[in-house]
């Protein structure tokens, strides 16, 4: 009898065929969402019986769009969320970033203590700050346009400040510092540069893959913010889109109106993703230097 | 002028000291190379001189001023690392700019001092290429281009040589003797590799265990080791060495014996002290020769035919193991009596290493 050995192609057309019927799985309820975006409520539902729920079949048309753009300020929770998570995400690998490099490359006394405080603060949930957290910035003062003013709530930095501290996008930056060679650092040093000069010249050019890393991470966590939103912001000027999503959820729910709107801030969230992607495998690619 | 001067200098990384006071003069102009094995702390003492380390102890002064907390920026140094240290995300010109960007040189001046350390090094051609377009010994000339761009008074090296391959490495070390006489710099050069140090340095300074074992010439080093540490270090194949011991002496020679060395009298250089002191008798592969009635008598074990030259193991009679290097093709066979004879003026005296 002989042995059966595999030939390359079909060991080939096996990972593909896994690789696409993973991919199947994740794009589903994508395209449920965006199939179901343009069918009438009654279809939508019965739909929802067989695999005509992720085909385009039946009676297609953008009018849900069209209600969900008069049920609610679309464009004002897409922009919200858009501002509140970019600021965010730049300071935050500013800020994290700038931590890190402190923590790797400084020589100062408790710097250990201090690192295990922050990893330390990545174990709390955030329902467990979130009233203190609350009490906090209702009180915190602010010099604005209109001079001296007090309390947080109803603005764009009460959902942008408390976050830009992060215990895990410091431990990312921490970690991919010390995977950097050493040498990089002194001859920095022996060639004159400063500190600042050394991280904005020499290490942040290297840190492509960590900054898309940290910055898919974050951007996701706070295009999805809700809880926090919902507690500090009552007016709709500030609201994001995770918390706009309860308009569709009043009076009576109109589930094509839901999708619609879904997929419309879902786009956005895409975009950066593929974007980054894109940034990544560069990233990765240019950093390939043998010692 | 740039002189480099060591007083004392000490390090310690917490209990341990790795660096027992170091005294060390080097003038302007002089190429100094620290030698010895791993672990001996000649890394750890030029990264003091850097600013890389801190300095526990003692006094460094580059010029006239010491030094000891200045920043490296300060010193007037510049430096040459084992793994080239170049930075991926820029081009070679970047690179050898580096220095320059960062002190806000003029654009052109800098691009004419960036042409001209490109013309000393010959790579002219590599200016706009990144460093992963670049072989080993490209890279290593980046190196060196973005240290000498900056003109600075004192050059350090930090094993440069060690990760390209032999042949590279010998035209390199020509290269680095040839960009020491053209720059007028003071250079401090480390490397385990003694024919580097052989070559290169002025002065060799050879370490052991965070102390200094002897600083002089090369030649002087070689010729008069002050111990047997130094001895076994420098030359290769390594200086021979066996138990003998003091029969008789004056104020220049003593007469020794060993098992397989018949009485010799040779110079011990105001090393031995009485008679029937034990001591260890050195003496160099190449400064024997077979003869009949030679004074060291054993059994050939391996012998190795190089053409040019001919390298043979043998035993004593006590089992210590001897290499004599011939300077022409012999055959001797394995288990052949041998006898090898020398002029014992050549021969050196040791007290026993520790």
């Amino acid at each position: 009898m002989r042995e059966f050995v595999p030939s390359a192609q079909l060991m080939l057309g096996t990972r593909y065929l896994v690789l696409v019927l993973i991919a199947v799985i994740f794009i589903f309820p994508l395209l449920f969402m965006a199939m179901s975006s343009l069918k009438p409520n009654l279809q939508l539902l019965t739909d929802t019986e067989s695999m005509r729920a992720f085909l385009p079949v039946g009676e297609l048309s953008f009018d849900n769009y069209k209600a969900a753009f008069s049920r609610a300020p679309i464009l004002t929770f897409v922009f919200n969320s858009l501002f509140v998570t970019a600021t965010t995400v730049i300071l935050t690998l500013l800020v994290c970033s700038l931590t890190a490099f402190s923590f790797v490359f400084l020589q100062w006394r408790g710097r250990e203590i201090a690192f295990s405080m922050i990893i330390a603060t990545m174990i709390v949930p955030f329902e467990t700050i979130a009233i203190p957290l609350l009490l906090m910035v209702s009180k915190l003062p602010w010099l604005g346009a209109e001079g001296f003013e007090l309390g947080w709530l109803n603005t764009y930095r009460v959902q942008i400040i408390p976050w830009i501290a992060d215990g895990l996008t410091v431990f990312l930056f921490v970690q991919y510092f010390k995977g950097l060679p050493h040498e990089f650092i002194e001859a920095s040093r022996v060639e004159g540069a400063s500190w600042w000069q050394i991280y904005r010249r020499v290490v942040m050019p290297l840190c492509g893959p960590v900054i898309a890393t940290a910055a898919i991470l974050k951007f996701l966590v706070m295009y999805n913010q809700y809880l926090w939103p919902l507690i500090v912001v009552q007016q709709e000027t500030y609201r994001p889109v995770m918390v706009g999503l309860q308009y569709f959820f009043q009076y009576n729910t109109a589930w094509g109106e839901v999708m619609a709107y879904l997929t419309m801030i879902t786009l956005p969230v895409l975009a950066f993703y593929l974007f980054l992607q894109k940034a990544f495998i560069a990233s990765i690619a240019s950093t390939g230097v043998k010692g | 002028m740039a002189s480099v001067s060591l007083k004392n200098v000490q390090k310690n990384f917490g209990d341990t000291l790795v660096i027992k006071g170091v005294d060390i003069e080097i003038e302007h102009g002089e190429f100094v190379v620290f030698v010895g094995p791993s672990g001996c702390g000649k890394s750890t003492l030029l990264r003091m001189i850097a600013g890389l380390e801190d300095i526990s102890a003692g006094d460094l002064s580059i010029g006239e001023k010491v030094v000891n907390a200045l920043p490296p920026k300060e010193r007037g140094v510049s430096m040459v690392f084992q793994s080239y240290a170049i930075f991926p995300h820029m081009t070679v010109r970047e690179n050898v700019a580096f220095g320059l960007t960062i002190a806000k040189v003029p654009d052109a001046e800098k691009n004419a001092k960036v042409q001209n350390a490109a013309r000393i090094l010959q790579m002219e051609h590599l200016l706009d290429r990144r460093p992963n377009q670049l072989s080993g010994g490209q890279r290593q000339r980046v190196a060196i281009g973005r240290a000498i761009v900056r003109e600075p008074a004192v050059f350090l090296f930090d094993e440069p040589l060690s990760n390209l391959d032999a042949a590279l490495r010998m035209d390199m070390r020509m290269e680095i003797a040839n960009l020491h006489k053209q720059l007028d710099a003071t250079m401090i050069y480390v490397t385990h590799d003694q024919v580097e140090a052989m070559t290169l340095a002025d002065k060799i300074v050879v370490l052991r265990d965070g102390e200094v074992m002897q600083a002089g010439a090369p030649m002087d080093l070689y010729l008069e080791p002050d111990n047997q540490f130094v001895a076994g270090f420098l030359g290769s194949p390594a200086m021979n060495f066996i138990q003998v011991n003091v029969s008789e002496l004056d104020a220049t020679h003593a007469m020794v014996i060993g098992p397989g060395l018949a009485p010799t009298r040779v110079p011990h250089r105001g090393r031995a002290h009485t008679a029937g002191q034990s001591m260890t008798f050195g003496l160099r592969p190449q400064h024997m020769w077979p003869a009949e009635d030679g004074k060291l008598a054993g059994v050939v074990g391996i012998s190795e035919r190089l053409g040019s030259e001919t390298v043979v193991n043998f035993r004593l009679q006590d089992d210590s193991s001897l290499i004599a290097s011939l300077g022409t093709d012999q055959i001797f066979t394995p288990g052949q009596t041998v006898a090898f004879d020398f002029d014992p003026e050549t021969a050196h005296l040791f007290a026993d290493l520790k």
